[in-house]
């Protein structure tokens, strides 16, 4: 196998793969569902409904009417109970559908059928105007909405497609276990996606630990053109944006400018699955699978889950949460958000749970820079965490500025490695936040 | 409902500690140690003990009872430094002398710094240069391994290779695998090639250093005494011997990679290795001591702060490659 990676940075976190062999699992419906109507960067979706209102699996409940911003549709059928605001994850207030559960009965437009649709009859336009009607983001995590990214200004191209299959944090397998059980669809996909940019290749990028994926992928590939599936050498961050682009196309996307500006567009295979069921069966993105993991749990599991069910619903199906739980995550230990509460809803961008030991849960002590240079070894960006933290302690933004903090992709490999425990990467953010700001007031003046 | 720890990610920690780098480093002493307590005899046990409880002890001392802060002479660096101090030290060095030069050392050349890793100068270096200027006589009386045995405490002295170069006395010079191996008179680590080689790759294989360093150092010294001595052979040695006697080799892979005193990132690195090893060769060669390596590296510590504010490593995004 011929593996590529990126060359600068990057570190090698124990897998901890342990749901690998689940098979993905339709997690019973709860009573009620909460669908927040902000899943997404950009503005929250604005409400057309209210408490009373009879809905359907598929039912628009919240419009995307910003420039950036996306559809919320409901993912059960019942009736509406409330649309008020709750306190998210993260803490913060945010807008909810509340809705209570009666049967699962689907739009009728929706083509509610397991067989796969190969044929693509849809134009480009009519497929970007889809994936705007179905309210798909980017499922990787950072929840973009597609339909933006697929807008391709005058004057660029993207003359290559990259599809992440990468899953590069420990403990997520949702990916894994979706290229595997449906990799047809995730090609049609695909196919969909290269014909609304107009791109000449696709390539899919799957890191070489998973190696039944790529055989899988790579049989199912050959029976469409221009899409080639491409075995990447295990590093972390390899799933990272930029890092895939230079990995898989060997180009480098410089500091401030996206992927598109290097004529690449990337995107996850769960969102070239939801693509291909919104192109092919009419249905908006209200499920996703979701790794549901920790040493500790009893079912390590991955379900497939509507928007709006509760992580501690879904924690319950998996043997509860085990004695000696110390923290519990959103996503994977390297970028995850640890929870204030677990009575939380699984939204599109939710690609996990892990639920870790009280033992692994805490800060180590921290100690001197020993100015080993290790964190500067390992930032796949090239920056240097010693520096950063030392300015930002200082507040000295201007240099902050200067020696492109900006560009932190916020992927923890510095922290992880400092032998001192240093927290290098709170004060890069805190550094990237006033970076911003000092930009922001300059370009009002 | 139960309580759950909130912090910013990432919650994961690798596994490389400060302690796991010192003590590493002691590890991969090791080898040295063996061959001074085999070449040096008891006495070298002496000064090797007695430099690393003073080394540790200042440390503890200063910590507990004069900056009543947090205790951290255990963690390996005070030994690390202590180890190294006694390497470069004469078997016949008085004992008092070393308990000086670890104050100095570590009171000095690192605590009133601000203690681990706010030191600008190699502290085992800065004590060892203190101790020269301080005792020159004892410092530059050299114990034969050869007319000594194990339990010799007042030593025979003999002049060491890098004195018979100097002198330009080059037929008395022992043969180059004698160098290799260390039978030979010189500094207590010093001696041992093949010692020093085995610790350095047990560093690199463990992660601790890269290569670069140690290569560019002794690669340069190769390459500029190997010119000398092809313009003009009899005026010059061979340079192999260069590369194989004196500190080179524990200051190429000890002294040269401590981390505090190193530049942060490769190109850096090989910079500074390469200005150690030519300004090495020219104390060696037109220079008044025989000696250059320990100057040359506390002269290449003080350029650290230079050398990472003009050499960066690489961005990522620097290079163009794409024209859309």
């Amino acid at each position: 196998m011929n593996l590529k990676t990126f060359k600068i940075g990057g570190i090698h976190p124990p897998e901890n793969k342990i749901s690998a062999g689940n098979p993905i699992v339709a997690v019973e419906l709860p009573k009620r569902v909460t669908i927040p109507l902000s899943q997404h960067i950009g503005a929250p979706a604005v409400p057309v409904v209210k408490k009373g209102d009879r809905v359907k699996v598929g039912t628009l409940i919240g419009r995307g009417e910003a420039f950036i911003s996306a559809n919320i549709h409901s993912s059960v059928s019942g009736t509406v109970f409330s649309v008020d605001t709750i306190t998210d994850l993260a803490g913060f207030q945010s807008n909810v559908v509340t809705i209570d559960v009666e049967g699962d009965e689907w739009e009728e437009s929706i083509i509610n059928r397991s067989e796969v649709i190969r044929e693509i009859t849809a134009t480009p336009e009519e497929i970007v105007a889809a994936i705007k009607e179905a309210g798909i983001v980017g499922m990787g995590g950072a929840c973009f909405p597609t339909h933006v990214k697929y807008m391709i200004p005058n004057g660029k191209k993207a003359d290559t497609l990259i599809i992440n299959g990468v899953e590069c944090e420990p403990y997520l397998t949702a990916d894994h276990r979706l290229m595997l059980e449906h990799a047809e669809e995730i090609l049609v996909g695909v196919d969909i996606m290269r014909r609304a940019l107009k791109s000449e290749r696709a390539v899919i990028g799957i890191e070489a630990n998973k190696p039944d994926a790529i055989e899988k992928m790579t049989k199912v590939a050959s029976t469409f053109s221009g899409i080639v599936v491409q075995p990447l050498q295990m590093k972390y961050p390899q799933g990272a944006e930029k890092q895939l682009i230079k990995a898989i196309a060997n180009r480098e996307v410089p500091s401030g400018k996206l992927p598109l500006d290097v004529g690449c567009v990337v995107d996850n295979v769960g969102t070239a699955l939801a693509i291909y069921e919104a192109v092919q069966k009419h249905k908006p993105l209200f499920e996703r699978v979701v790794t549901v993991t920790g040493k500790r749990l009893e079912k390590p599991s991955n379900f497939l889950v509507r928007t709006g069910v509760s992580v501690e619903y879904l924690i319950e199906k998996c043997g509860g949460i085990p004695e000696g739980t110390g923290k519990i995550i959103s996503g994977g230990p390297m970028m995850g958000k640890a929870v204030v509460r677990t009575d939380i809803p699984v939204v599109k961008g939710t690609s996990g749970v892990l639920l870790l030991d009280e033992s692994e849960s805490r800060r180590k002590p921290q100690s001197n820079c020993i100015r080993c240079g290790k964190c500067v070894s390992v930032c796949p960006m090239g920056l240097e965490p010693y520096l950063i933290e030392k300015l930002s302690e200082k507040s000295r933004w201007a240099e902050l500025e200067e020696i492109n903090a900006a560009d932190c992709i916020e992927c923890g490999s510095c922290s992880y490695t400092c032998p001192s425990a240093l927290p290098l990467l709170d004060m890069i953010r805190l550094a990237k936040a006033n970076v911003m700001r000092i930009r922001r007031e300059r370009a009002k003046k | 409902m139960n309580k759950y720890i909130v912090s910013l990610s990432p919650h994961e920690k690798g596994t490389f500690t400060t302690s796991k780098i010192m003590y590493g480093v002691c590890i991969a002493l090791a080898p040295a140690l063996i061959s001074a307590l085999y070449n040096f005899g008891i006495r070298a046990l002496a000064v090797i003990v007695v430099a690393l409880v003073s080394c540790i002890g200042t440390e503890f001392l200063i910590q507990k009872f004069l900056l009543k802060c947090e205790v951290t002479a255990f963690d390996g660096s005070a030994a690390v430094t202590g180890l190294l101090l006694a390497f470069n030290l004469p078997s016949s060095i008085p004992l008092w002398q070393v308990v000086v030069g670890s104050l100095v050392a570590i009171g000095v050349a690192k605590m009133v710094f601000g203690g681990l890793g706010k030191n600008p100068f190699n502290p085992a270096l800065v004590g060892r240069g203190f101790m020269l200027m301080s005792f020159p006589v004892t410092m530059t009386s050299w114990p034969d391994p050869v007319a000594n045995g194990f339990m010799t405490w007042d030593a025979v002295t003999a002049a060491t290779p890098l004195n018979l170069i100097k002198s330009g006395a080059v037929d008395k010079l022992p043969e180059l695998w004698q160098l290799f191996f260390g039978n030979v008179g010189g500094s207590l680590g010093e001696t041992s090639a093949i010692a020093i080689i085995l610790g350095g790759i047990y560093l690199i294989y463990k992660k601790i250093i890269t290569w670069h360093i140690p290569f560019f150092f002794l690669a340069t010294i190769f390459v500029f005494t190997g010119i000398l001595w092809l313009v003009n052979p009899d005026a010059y040695v061979n340079p192999l011997y260069h590369i194989l006697s004196g500190g080179v080799m524990l200051g190429g892979f000890f002294m040269l990679t401590d981390m505090v005193t190193s530049p942060m990132c490769v190109k850096g690195q090989i910079l500074f290795a390469v200005g150690a090893g030519i300004i090495c060769t020219c104390i060696r060669i037109w220079g008044a001591y025989p000696e250059g390596c320990m100057f040359s590296i506390l002269i290449m510590n003080a350029f650290v702060p230079l050398i990472d504010k003009y050499i960066r490593p690489k961005r990522f995004g620097s290079e163009v490659n794409y024209v859309g």
